[in-house]
């Protein structure tokens, strides 16, 4: 039966090959800008480290003052941890692994005629970093909590920025120059860069290169190294001291809970200090501000998509819509059109439900050409979107279930067009139509 | 014409009728708002900087030694810089407009404003009290950018102060405002001689006033030409030399430009990036933006396309499936300008309907807008021209299917289908 309904499906739409391309045409346009904009939201939104990232969690606090009035356009100062605070979440160990952490940006002098000094962006962590994320290593090894300790002058490279210092071989127990110092190195990592980078900064880009190299947190702190995230102050705001103050937040802090216990009890543990630290009178809001975001949780909470790409989206969606009018209305009257065909198959014993799965393939027909047409128009929206100079820009490809995605949406698109004009045609009353024949 | 047989025909196809009406109806709302956002977003890229934009370039350097006497260095660039053939001035300064390099502070009228402002403890909604950007720069700067002095004069040389490293800005005695922040912070008075309360700094007094200076990155529309231009000479090693030529000599003295200071220290850092013509400033600021338009002009052409191809199908069906009856009318004596006009009016019928409810549409969606995306309020005169523009489309989609139908003659009544 179906491949009778396929052909009858055929036949008619050969029979209005213009009409039928314009259909086509209207569910490929729409398809094409929806999935191009439906695959941006998808890689912009992806989970950056799948399997991990239902265990890490990011703690935040309220250190604010009562009074202090949160600026137009500032950065938001609970984001974010200060010194005193990350530490004693630090030495509390109340989570199965943790690190506090802040981006910096040093001068690179490779002390080589062929290669000039240059600036490399890198994280300052604490030694649990790399388990935590499960950073893979391809020498050595990350540094341990005494070298913390000891603000050790160790470094970690990743293998781009090792290679193009040191070429292919072994970069373990070299020397690097960053800023004014000179570090150890201890280890390379593999080119590693999640995306969306979920642990930086609010003010650090989200999709553009990753870390090239991590420094331990203590010998950031200890040397003054320049941090390129925000520091906010409500209180004394001198440079010598920023960085210990318990009245400026810049550190970002992940922890690892593996259960939901766990994680509750850590939020519990987070309300505790909060209260700890008002009795003691550093803190001045309610404890109950403190929260505990999962990862996932603090993506849509950091609001990652911006504006335009929003708007890019209803602009696509609300284009699909008006294409889906504009084809079911087509149907209607190429359906309603053939009213005589039709009510000569129901007297001829077609029951009704026959009459609507043969539209309803018809229509079908109709998007499985609209969604190969969407498709070809989808890559070459994305295509245009790599184009552009946003940090998101070159993760715009289609993916295997984005690819799939497209051809079902354009399908149930069209069969959903299909549906008010099929039902509409099945009821056609045979006998008053073959009167008029 | 009479309406009555034209209602009467549609009230037969009462489902197609309305789904085009809708189709009308949300093409008109969405194509209103998209042009709406389109002239904003125009409007957005064409604000004046200020400057001479077409005779002007820039390098940005960073300083590796920190060390270094950073106004020493930055004096000895600038007079290699103003030794290339065909630089008319070069200048060092700490950020341009739309150079995304920002330093605003809060800034008052007066010094009761400001301590109305402390003890608010902020500067939101305080009277008399804005948040300007400030730039600043080495002697000449005003003249190099080609900036358009209309009351007061230029800095004199006695007003320079250098800043120390670390310092956005020295504590210097005078300043710049542009024309809109003198008329903000002094309403009805004039600005030059006041003055001005800036940061916690020693009040500075307002000598000058020029026409226009955009800040380095853009805000909500109304405050983008809030700057101050201080006389104060950049003290960081990392700073950006802004030369003048004439326009075609462009590319040439930047070349020269970047070979001459190579000269004077191998060793400095000259990012790829930091050379750049001030169109290609302006180009990389608004690229997003450019982008967009691109964008809302083609869905808006979509649509508008997608539309007419609705129309245009349907009454094409509905001429085919009423040959007999216009062939009947035909007979019975209707012209051909009667059937014509027939179908100009069903479509104009339709389509009025469409766009009564997609000025609705249209307001709703810019309300809708208006909370989600900051656009301001859809000015009213836009809905008579879309719905100009939808009817007009609506009667150029019909033509061709109504002068078809006008064709069909007379005898087909006669014949059996």
């Amino acid at each position: 039966m179906f491949g009778y309904y396929l052909d009858l499906a055929l036949r008619s739409l050969k029979r209005t090959p213009i009409l039928t391309g314009l259909m086509v045409l209207a569910i490929g346009l729409g398809i094409g800008a929806a999935m191009t904009m439906l695959t941006v939201l998808h890689v912009m939104t992806d989970d950056p480290l799948p399997g991990r990232s239902a265990h890490l969690y990011t703690p935040h606090l309220d250190p604010l003052p009562l009074d202090y009035k949160q600026g137009g356009d500032g950065p938001d100062p609970t984001d974010d941890l200060t010194w005193p605070d990350a530490m004693a979440l630090l030495k509390a160990q109340r989570a199965t692994r943790q690190a506090a952490m802040a981006g910096g940006s040093l001068l690179l002098r490779p002390g080589r005629a062929d290669l000039r000094p240059f600036y490399v962006d890198g994280r300052y962590a604490t030694a649990d970093f790399f388990a935590l994320f499960g950073v893979p290593f391809l020498q050595g090894s990350g540094w341990s909590a005494a070298d913390d300790a000891a603000g050790a002058q160790v470094v970690v490279l990743v293998d781009a920025l090792a290679r193009k210092l040191f070429g292919t071989g072994n970069a373990v127990g070299r020397m690097v120059r960053l800023g004014e110092h000179d570090y150890r190195v201890i280890g390379v990592t593999r080119d590693w860069q999640p995306a969306p980078m979920f642990y930086v900064d609010a003010s650090a880009k989200r999709y553009s290169d990753g870390d090239m190299f991590f420094l331990p947190l203590a010998t950031a702190v200890d040397r003054k190294l320049d941090v390129n995230g925000n520091f906010s102050s409500w209180g004394e705001d001198r440079a010598e001291t920023r960085m210990v103050s318990p009245t400026t937040t810049w550190l970002q802090f992940w922890a690892q809970l593996d259960t939901p216990a766990q994680a509750a009890a850590y939020r519990q543990y987070l309300v505790d200090y909060s209260a700890q630290q008002k009795a003691l009178g550093r803190f001045q809001r309610p404890p109950a501000n403190a929260k505990l975001y999962g990862l996932m949780g603090w993506l849509a909470h950091e609001n990652l998509v911006p504006g335009d790409v929003r708007l890019q989206l209803w602009l696509a969606l609300g284009f699909l819509f008006v294409c889906m009018l504009n084809i079911v209305a087509l149907l209607l009257a190429k359906f309603l059109r053939r009213s005589g065909e039709i009510s000569v198959r129901r007297a001829l014993g077609a029951k009704r439900r026959d009459i609507f799965v043969q539209l309803g393939i018809e229509s079908a027909l109709i998007g499985v050409a609209g969604g190969a047409l969407g498709l070809a128009i989808a890559q070459l929206g994305l295509w245009s979107i790599r184009q552009r100079p946003d940090d998101y820009a070159r993760l715009a490809q289609m993916d295997m279930p984005m690819l799939l995605g497209t051809l079902a949406l354009a399908v149930l698109a069209s069969v959903l067009a299909g549906l008010l004009p099929a039902w509409r045609a099945c009821r056609v009353p045979p006998a008053l139509q073959l009167k008029m024949l | 014409m009479e309406l009555r047989p034209i209602l009467s025909t549609l009230r037969h196809h009462k489902l197609t009728a309305s789904l085009l009406t809708l189709q009308v109806a949300f093409t008109c709302a969405i194509v209103c708002n998209v042009v709406f956002m389109i002239a904003n977003r125009v409007h957005q890229i064409s604000l004046p900087s200020g400057l001479a934009e077409s005779e002007l370039s820039m390098l940005k350097i960073a300083g590796i030694d920190p060390g270094e006497n950073s106004q020493a260095r930055h004096a000895a660039d600038l007079a290699a810089l103003r030794a290339i053939p065909g630089v008319q001035a070069a200048v060092a300064v700490d950020s341009l407009p739309l150079g995304r390099n920002d330093s605003s502070y809060g800034t008052c009228a007066n010094q009761q404003a400001w301590n109305r402002a402390m003890a608010a403890r902020s500067l939101n909604g305080v009277q008399g009290c804005l948040n300007p950007s400030v730039y600043s720069g080495s002697p000449g700067e005003l003249e190099a950018l080609g900036l358009h002095l209309v009351a007061g004069r230029d800095f004199q040389p006695d007003d320079y102060v250098p800043a120390k490293p670390g310092y956005v800005a020295a504590n210097v005695p005078s300043a710049i405002v542009t024309r809109s922040l003198a008329a903000k912070l002094y309403p009805g008075r004039d600005a030059l001689g006041q003055s001005l309360y800036m940061g916690g700094r020693p009040p500075m007094r307002i000598v000058g006033v020029v026409e226009n200076l955009l800040r380095p990155r853009l805000r909500e529309p109304g405050v983008n030409q809030y700057s101050v231009l201080l006389p104060s000479i950049p003290g960081e090693p990392s700073v950006t030399y802004v030369l003048r030529s004439a326009p075609q000599d462009r590319a040439r003295v930047l070349g020269s430009a970047v070979a001459a200071l190579t000269r004077l220290d191998p060793n400095r850092l000259i990012p790829p990036d930091g050379v750049r013509t001030y169109t290609q400033i302006r180009h990389a600021y608004f690229q997003r933006d450019t982008t967009m338009i691109g964008l809302l002009i083609a869905s808006a052409l979509g649509l508008l396309f997608v539309t007419a191809l609705g129309i245009a199908g349907l009454a094409n069906f509905w001429v085919q499936q009423r040959t007999r009856s216009i062939g009947i009318r035909r007979a019975i004596g209707a012209t051909r300008g009667d059937i014509l006009r027939y179908f100009q009016a069903e479509n104009f019928l339709i389509v009025t309907v469409g766009i009564v409810l997609g000025v609705l549409l249209a307001i709703v969606l810019n309300l809708l807008l208006m909370t989600h995306y900051e656009l301001p309020r859809l000015p009213l005169w836009y809905l008579p021209i879309g719905a100009a523009v939808l009817w007009a489309l609506g009667q150029l989609a019909v033509l061709s299917p109504a002068l078809r139908a006008s064709h069909v003659p007379p005898v087909v009544a006669t014949r059996s289908v």
